[in-house]
């Protein structure tokens, strides 16, 4: 059961807290029930909301009266967009919160209610009356951009939703005529929830100054702090964002979505803390799932298994509001172009409106879902050249030093290293060698590892002040929602300055008006770039106090060092003084200076913005993996059960080993979900399956062995030499069972998830073609 | 029409009046002040996520599907009554340094669940483990160190005192 983090990744022996098994720096308060999430916090004279929505995927809205709605005892408020002027949100603008004209799909917001208490504010949206014209549908992107097809906005003429992800790179179509070998296919995946524990909410007040403050669940507290300040039309100065501990929330909280906005509205009406959080079957209706895809494959290669040409072409199910979850296609784009050594490649996207439920972003924001579609596809064009897929994944992957057709500088990079610790740990003996009804298969990744610039800045900005007893507080821009950021923070900074690990506080979450800016937690940035920024800020600490000390202890701060919590000169180790006693005389003794320590840092990653063409290097660094499954699948039920999983990553070094594990084995886990158990149906716009009980996710006996496994070299870009990991062993989890199930059974599935049903009917298909 | 009722909670006696209606995990977090129970929404709709897991009379029950009232003069822990003035129970000790947490939303419930199977079972097997777990889920860890550190627990609290 337990996996040994292994590997080349050297650790020093100076180093004194890096790489390190320790705990969790907030599971103190977690283990013991006093860690406050959104759903544990309240305040005197706290109202509750509710929001109406349309029961129609698409209709004019021809009246709302909500007069009976506002005389039932214990209702404060009750708005709609006629009461209240509310901006649009998202990237185009096209999301109105309260919709005035026309509903788009059930999700749309008509109405909403504050009341003394939740069950007031659910009976009183039954006494709201709207009328509406029901207007005829679309569901299918494809159809959607048919001539005649309904349209969702009306006013842009077309359901083709006016952004281009497209990125060429040669002439693909002569490389692919040229190329001894082509496999086309079509994939596809599906819509997954994020389902944490925590569901979406927000808890809003004004305060005597005229602020907005909310305490929310996002990830992304300062882009949160824009948005919402633009959609109620205050300046940014007065909106203020406080996160609570959070409870998961794996990327669909980035977005800020109408009920942000409308939460504040109330709060502003009705000049009352109101609070709204999602019940789980309103969690599973409207927060944004995974983004699914339609992608058309193409890859060709020279018959000693040379890859030459890809071809991608995706169509995107924009839902009808573009939200963080198209974004995915930037992604997408970045891994079509990135995923092994492929000198020409071309990559098309559709962006279609339609009356689904959009979506957000989830772990890796599209990457598991196209690397599901490359490998799979990857894996059928090694079967054709009848190549050992270990073999062929080798000989086209990526090389530290490299330069991708789309400018991702490549620095360090172990994926070949991945390879072989994937194939030997998972005892690959070649294929339809694992035994009766038993099959191994390989992915790899391609992931960004130092960031990633899908917005202007892509920084983060960290502050570390000591106190007169040692303690150090280090305040980061970064979110913590489980992720283990603060822990990394923790460890590097305790060992930049030399002192125990339990002289470092973390402040994390809290308030966007005491900490620095960063751009959110998403994309595995967190260790690289946060790290990055308290790395440097707590440089720039030890520097003051060895500057101070220089002058105490009659040295040079050049031959200071401090270890071990002791200031001490290199040539003369008698002239030493603890640090702590070091910072009180800097502070209070007779003729100091009078000096404290504080000190701050803004860490902007040397990364690009993409060009207009597409071309840039997004990150500063990239990640590289490979993982094995060993499945067994059941001929009777179609059922697929993983038994074992090596997960091997290039994170650079790993400075929390225990974070990196827990990543990996739930990284794997969700992966498991994707691949086999998971979906939220959904028809005619709806989600079926919206309740708890039926909407399924990996349980503790669906755990396989997992071996965690670290490969490559410290990168000279990370703290410490880390790059980031947290999304990665998601990333490559659906293909490498897609390859196992056909390895065992010979059967190929395009479509996530991979339910019994579904291999079934797919053995059934070759059974019966015999 | 609300009942009161009386019942033992993290080892004091409380009494409270509570209505035919209420869960035991409301009465718990807003009559009773204790958050540490916690609540998944699933408003009665339950998911088997096992977040609001406490333990009555030795077994893991979930409290926001349980009516109150029928805790009357019964023995309920939760997460607040895991410690002791001591300390912390072997198993919280064993949950931080396993790693066993992340987001810790569903850690109390965890805790509850391997509290009710250890102190019937002081050693158990993987698969025992896993089956006192079927009823809790978690998004985060992939549950691989929240199994490590029941194991871990149960080997310390089989050898007390200077043991392994």
């Amino acid at each position: 059961m337990s996996g040994q983090v292994t590997g080349v990744v050297e650790v020093k022996e100076e180093l004194k807290h890096i790489s390190k098994e320790v705990p969790k720096y907030d599971s103190p308060e977690k283990v013991v029930g006093e860690a406050r999430y959104l759903a544990d916090v309240d305040m005197p004279g706290m109202l509750h909301a509710k929001i109406l929505r349309s029961p129609y995927p698409h209709a004019r809205i021809l009246s709302i009266d909500t007069s009976k709605a506002e005389r039932i005892p214990g209702v404060v408020a009750v708005i709609t967009a006629r009461d209240v002027k509310l901006n649009p949100i998202g990237f185009m603008k096209d999301n109105p919160p309260l919709k005035s004209n026309k509903v788009r799909s059930v999700r749309d917001e008509v109405a909403a209610v504050a009341a003394v208490d939740p069950e007031i504010a659910m009976e009183a949206l039954d006494d709201i009356e709207v009328e509406y014209d029901p207007l005829p549908a679309v569901f299918d992107p494809l159809k959607a951009l048919k001539p005649g097809a309904p349209l969702i906005h009306d006013e842009f003429g077309t359901n083709s939703v006016n952004l281009d992800f497209g990125f060429e790179a040669g002439d693909v179509e002569a490389a692919l005529k040229a190329a001894d070998v082509v496999v086309e296919g079509t994939y596809r995946t599906q819509y997954v929830a994020a389902n944490p524990g925590d569901t979406m909410g927000a808890l809003a007040w004004m305060d005597a100054h005229g602020v907005m403050n909310v305490m929310t669940n996002t990830q992304a507290p300062f882009l949160y702090q824009r948005w919402l300040a633009e959609a109620l039309g205050l300046p940014g100065y007065r909106v203020r964002v406080v996160q609570p501990y959070i409870g998961g929330a794996f990327g669909r909280s980035l977005d800020v979505l109408p009920f942000d906005v409308i939460v504040a509205a109330l709060a502003m009406k009705t000049r009352r803390p109101v609070k709204l959080q999602f019940t789980r079957a309103e969690e599973l209706q409207n927060a944004p799932p995974k983004q699914p895809i339609i992608a058309m494959v193409k890859h060709g290669a020279t018959k000693d298994g040379k890859l030459v040409a890809r071809s991608v072409d995706l169509v995107i199910d924009s839902g009808p509001y573009v939200s963080w979850g198209v974004f995915d296609a930037r992604v997408m784009q970045y891994t079509a172009t990135g995923l092994y050594q492929v000198p020409f490649v071309n990559f098309k996207t559709k962006v279609v409106y339609t009356n689904n439920p959009y979506c957000g972003a989830q772990r890796s924001a599209g990457n598991s879902q196209i690397t599901f579609a490359l490998e799979s596809n990857l894996e059928e064009l090694a079967e054709e050249l009848g190549m050992d897929p270990v073999e062929f994944r080798l000989k086209n992957a990526n090389k530290p030093g490299t330069v991708t057709s789309q400018g991702a500088k490549i620095t360090t990079c172990a994926m070949e290293e991945a390879l072989r610790e994937a194939a030997e740990r998972i005892g690959w003996r070649g294929r339809r060698s694992a035994g009766p009804d038993r099959g191994i298969g390989f992915a790899c990744y391609f992931h960004v590892g130092g960031g990633a610039r899908i917005y202007r800045s892509d920084g983060c900005g960290a502050a570390v002040k000591i106190d007169d007893f040692g303690g150090v507080t280090v305040i980061v821009g970064g979110t913590e929602y489980g992720n283990g950021l603060d822990t990394s923070v923790q460890l590097i900074v305790a060992e930049e300055l030399g002192i125990p690990l339990d002289r470092v506080k973390v402040y994390i979450n809290g308030d966007t008006n005491i900490r620095l800016w960063d751009v959110g937690t998403h994309a595995s940035r967190g260790t690289f770039v946060c790290g990055n920024a308290a790395l440097h800020a707590a440089r720039e600490a030890r520097r003051q106090l060895l500057q101070g000390a220089a002058e105490f202890l009659d040295e040079s701060s050049d031959d200071l060092d401090l270890k071990d919590g002791m200031i001490y000169s290199k040539k003369n180790y008698e002239k030493r003084m603890a640090y702590d006693k070091m910072i009180r005389r800097m502070h209070f003794f007779k003729g100091a200076k009078g000096t404290v320590v504080s000190t701050s840092y803004f860490y902007e990653p040397p990364s690009e913005e993409q060009d207009k063409h597409g071309y840039g290097n997004i990150s500063a660094a990239y990640g590289f993996g490979c993982q094995s499954a060993l499945v067994e699948v059941d001929r009777e039920t179609g059922k697929v059960k993983v038994l074992k999983v090596v997960s091997a990553h290039d994170a650079g070094r790993v400075i929390n080993p225990n974070g990196f594990k827990g990543q990996v084995h739930g990284g794997v886990m969700m992966g498991i979900g994707l691949a086999l158990i998971e979906e939220l149906k959904v028809s005619g716009g709806r989600v079926l399956n919206g309740v708890f009980e039926e909407y399924k996710m990996p349980r503790v006996v669906d755990v396989p062995e997992i071996i965690p496994v670290s490969v490559g070299e410290p990168d000279p870009a990370g703290p410490f030499g880390a790059k980031g990991m947290a999304e990665s062993p998601i990333i490559p989890m659906a293909p490498a069972i897609a390859n196992a199930i056909a390895d065992a059974v010979g059967v190929r599935l395009r479509e996530l998830p991979m339910s019994p049903e579904r291999v079934w009917r797919a053995l059934r298909a070759i059974s019966s073609t015999r | 029409m609300s009942t009161r009722i009386s019942f033992i909670l993290n080892g004091s006696r409380v009494t409270v009046d509570v209505e035919p209606w209420e869960s035991l995990l409301d009465v718990i977090r807003k009559k009773l002040g204790l958050k540490g129970t916690k609540l998944a929404f699933c408003r009665g709709a339950c998911g088997g996520c096992g977040a609001c897991t406490v333990i009555i009379d030795g077994r893991a029950v979930y409290s926001s599907i349980l009516p109150a009232y029928k805790v009357d003069g019964r023995n309920v822990i939760t997460i607040e009554g895991l410690a002791s003035p001591e300390g912390l129970h072997p198993l919280q000790e064993a949950f931080v340094e396993a790693g066993a947490i992340q987001c810790g939303f569903c850690t109390s419930g965890m805790l509850m669940s391997a509290k009710a199977l250890l102190d019937e079972n002081p050693d158990p097997s993987d698969d025992e483990i896993k089956d006192a777990l079927r009823g809790n889920l978690c998004r985060c860890t992939g549950y691989v160190k929240i199994i490590e550190a029941i194991k871990l627990a149960s080997k310390r609290m089989r050898r007390p005192a200077g043991g392994g």
